[in-house]
C-alpha cells in the first residue's frame, strides 16, 4: 500500500493516526519521519485513542524516549529525536523493544532505520503551509489496510 | 535517620546521603566524576551502560564526602520510576544489592513525588502548597497536603515546557538542548518584539500545551520579518510566551485551590525569567512562592534521599520485589 494524505488541520492528522491504531496488531511498529512540528505527535494521540487509552496520556515522549502504555494492545511510543547514534539506541534496548509484541509508535524513525523490521508501516509527514500537511503511507499490502481506506477516504487529493 | 540516595533515571548517575538531623552531607552528579579516563574513550552520555559505568564511583565519592560507611547509612532510596526502564534498573538493582547486603531499609521514590518536595532541601514550606514541575520532561501541576499527600491537578497534553524551549533552540541554531542558551541570549532581548500565541485551554484547565509554540516559531523565521529578526528577541519573546502560560496557570490554580503558596520544581525552575516573573507576580496575588536554589532544580539524588529519609522514618519501606516503572503514576 502507498498513499499520500492531505491533512487541512491537526485534528485531520489524529483522524488519520486513529484510523490506522483501529487496525494495528500486536508487533505492528509505525516508523514516522518528519520536521519538528510536523504533526508525529498528533497522530500518535490519535492511534492512543484507537487503542482505548485516555486522551491526554499520549504526549511528547523526545525527553525520556520511550513511554509505555496499555490500552487494548500494549503500546510503546518512541521518540529518538536526542539519540546521536544507532549505537545509543542499541544501548537503551531499543532493539528488543522493537522486535517485540507491543505495538511500536517511532518517531524520528530515520534515525534507527537499520533497527526497524523491514515490514514496518511507514508514514512521512511533509509541511506544506500553515497546517497544511501531505502524509504520505507506506506498508507491506494486506487486508485489513481496506478498512483503513476507507476511513481516511475523504483525505486523499482529488478523491 | 541518615539515608543513602540513588538516582539513575535519565541522563546522569547521581548519588547523594541525606541526615534527619545534619541535613544534606553529599550529593554528586556523574557529570562530575572522571570515570571517563579511567575506563577509556569517550561513550555516549545516555546509556543504561554509561549508569553502569557510573554508579559505583558515583555512590562511593557520595559516601566518602558524607565521610559515612556502611554501619552509619540507615537505609537505602533509590528513583524506581517513571524513566527509562533500562536506566532505572542499573540504580534500582545496584541500590536492592546494597541494602540486601548491608541489611538496611530499601525505599523506592517517585521521581516526581522526589521533585516536589526537593524544596525542604533548602527550607521547610507549610502544607498544603501548589507544586509546579517543569522540566525537559514534565510540565504539571500538584496538590501538595502533606508528605503523603500529592495530588495531581493537570499536565501538559503534549511538549513538556522545556521541551519547548530546547527546541525551539534547535529552530534558532543554539543547538539542542538549548534551554539555558534560550534564558542567557533572552536577557538581551525585547520580550515584546514579536507574538507568539498562549494556549490557555479553557479559564478553569490546569493543563498546558505548548506544541502550537513550534508551529508559529517555524511561520515567524520563515518570513521576512522573523528571517530579519535579531535572534535576542526572538528568543525573549518565546520565552515570554512560555513563562506567560506557566505563571498564570499556576497562580490561577493556586487561586482556584485555596492555597497561598507556590514551589517551584525541575530543570525549567532554573530559567531566570520564570524565576523573576513568578515572584512578582506571585507578590501582587498575595501567594508566597517558594524557589529552590537552580541546582537542585534539576535532576539530583539529594530529594530521592530526603524523599527516601521522611518516607522510611514514617515506616513506609520496601521489599525486595521492587520494581522499575516506565510511565508516571500521576495522570489523568
Amino acid at each position: 500500500m502507498e498513499i499520500e494524505l492531505l491533512s487541512s488541520r491537526e485534528e485531520d492528522t489524529i483522524h488519520v493516526g486513529r484510523a490506522l491504531g483501529n487496525i494495528l496488531e500486536p508487533g505492528d511498529v509505525v516508523a514516522l519521519t518528519g520536521d519538528l512540528g510536523a504533526g508525529k505527535t498528533a497522530f500518535c494521540k490519535g492511534v492512543g485513542e484507537a487503542l482505548g487509552i485516555p486522551s491526554g496520556r499520549i504526549v511528547s515522549p523526545s525527553f525520556t524516549i520511550v513511554t509505555e502504555h496499555r490500552g487494548r494492545l500494549p503500546l510503546s511510543h518512541i521518540d529518538v529525536y536526542r539519540l546521536s547514534s544507532e549505537e545509543e539506541a542499541l544501548d537503551i534496548g531499543l532493539d528488543e523493544i522493537v522486535s517485540g509484541k507491543r505495538v511500536c509508535l517511532v518517531e524520528w524513525a530515520e534515525k534507527i532505520r537499520i533497527l526497524l523490521p523491514n515490514d514496518c508501516i511507514r508514514i512521512t509527514f511533509h509541511i506544506l503551509s500553515g497546517e497544511m500537511r501531505r502524509l504520505s503511507v507506506e506498508a507491506r499490502d494486506d487486508p485489513r489496510f481496506g478498512t483503513f481506506l476507507s476511513r481516511v477516504k475523504h483525505l486523499i487529493p482529488g478523491d | 535517620m541518615r539515608v543513602l540516595g540513588i538516582e539513575s533515571s535519565c541522563d546522569d548517575t547521581a548519588a547523594a546521603v541525606y541526615d534527619s538531623s545534619k541535613g544534606l552531607l553529599a550529593n554528586v552528579i556523574s557529570s562530575q566524576v572522571p570515570v571517563h579516563s579511567l575506563y577509556g574513550g569517550v561513550v555516549p552520555e545516555l546509556a543504561s551502560r554509561e549508569h553502569i559505568r557510573h554508579v559505583v564511583p558515583v555512590v562511593e565519592r557520595a559516601l566518602s564526602d558524607a565521610d559515612s560507611g556502611r554501619e552509619v547509612i540507615d537505609g537505602v532510596a533509590v528513583t524506581a520510576g517513571p524513566g527509562l526502564i533500562g536506566s532505572l534498573l542499573v540504580g534500582l538493582c545496584f541500590a536492592k544489592s546494597l541494602a540486601y547486603s548491608w541489611e538496611k531499609p530499601l525505599y523506592g521514590a517517585d521521581h516526581l513525588e522526589a521533585h516536589i518536595f526537593s524544596i525542604f532541601l533548602e527550607r521547610a514550606v507549610e502544607f498544603p502548597y501548589l507544586a509546579l514541575l517543569v522540566s525537559g520532561g514534565h510540565t504539571s501541576l500538584f496538590r501538595v497536603s502533606g508528605w503523603d499527600g500529592v495530588s495531581f491537578l493537570g499536565g501538559t497534553l503534549d511538549d513538556a515546557g522545556g521541551e519547548a524551549f530546547d527546541k525551539a533552540a534547535k529552530f534558532l541554531g543554539l543547538g539542542y538542548p538549548g534551554g539555558a542558551a534560550i534564558d542567557r541570549i533572552a536577557q538581551r532581548g525585547d520580550p515584546g518584539r514579536f507574538s507568539f500565541p498562549r494556549a490557555w485551554l479553557g479559564p478553569d484547565s490546569s493543563d498546558f500545551s505548548f506544541s502550537g509554540l513550534k508551529t508559529s516559531l517555524r511561520v515567524l523565521l520563515s518570513t521576512p520579518e522573523g528571517k530579519g529578526g535579531r535572534i535576542e528577541d526572538i528568543a525573549a519573546s518565546f520565552q515570554e510566551a512560555v513563562v506567560d502560560v506557566l505563571v498564570r496557570k499556576t497562580l490561577e490554580a493556586a487561586r482556584r485551590e485555596g492555597i497561598l503558596r507556590v514551589v517551584l520544581a525541575g530543570g525549567v525552575a532554573a530559567n531566570s525569567r520564570l524565576r523573576s516573573k513568578i515572584e512578582e507576580e506571585g507578590d501582587t496575588a498575595g501567594i508566597a512562592v517558594y524557589l529552590p536554589s537552580k541546582a537542585l532544580c534539576t535532576d539530583n539524588a539529594a530529594m530521592v534521599a530526603l524523599l527516601g529519609e521522611r518516607r522510611m522514618s514514617a515506616g513506609r519501606v520496601c521489599g525486595l520485589d521492587l520494581n522499575a516503572y516506565a510511565a508516571s503514576r500521576f495522570s489523568r
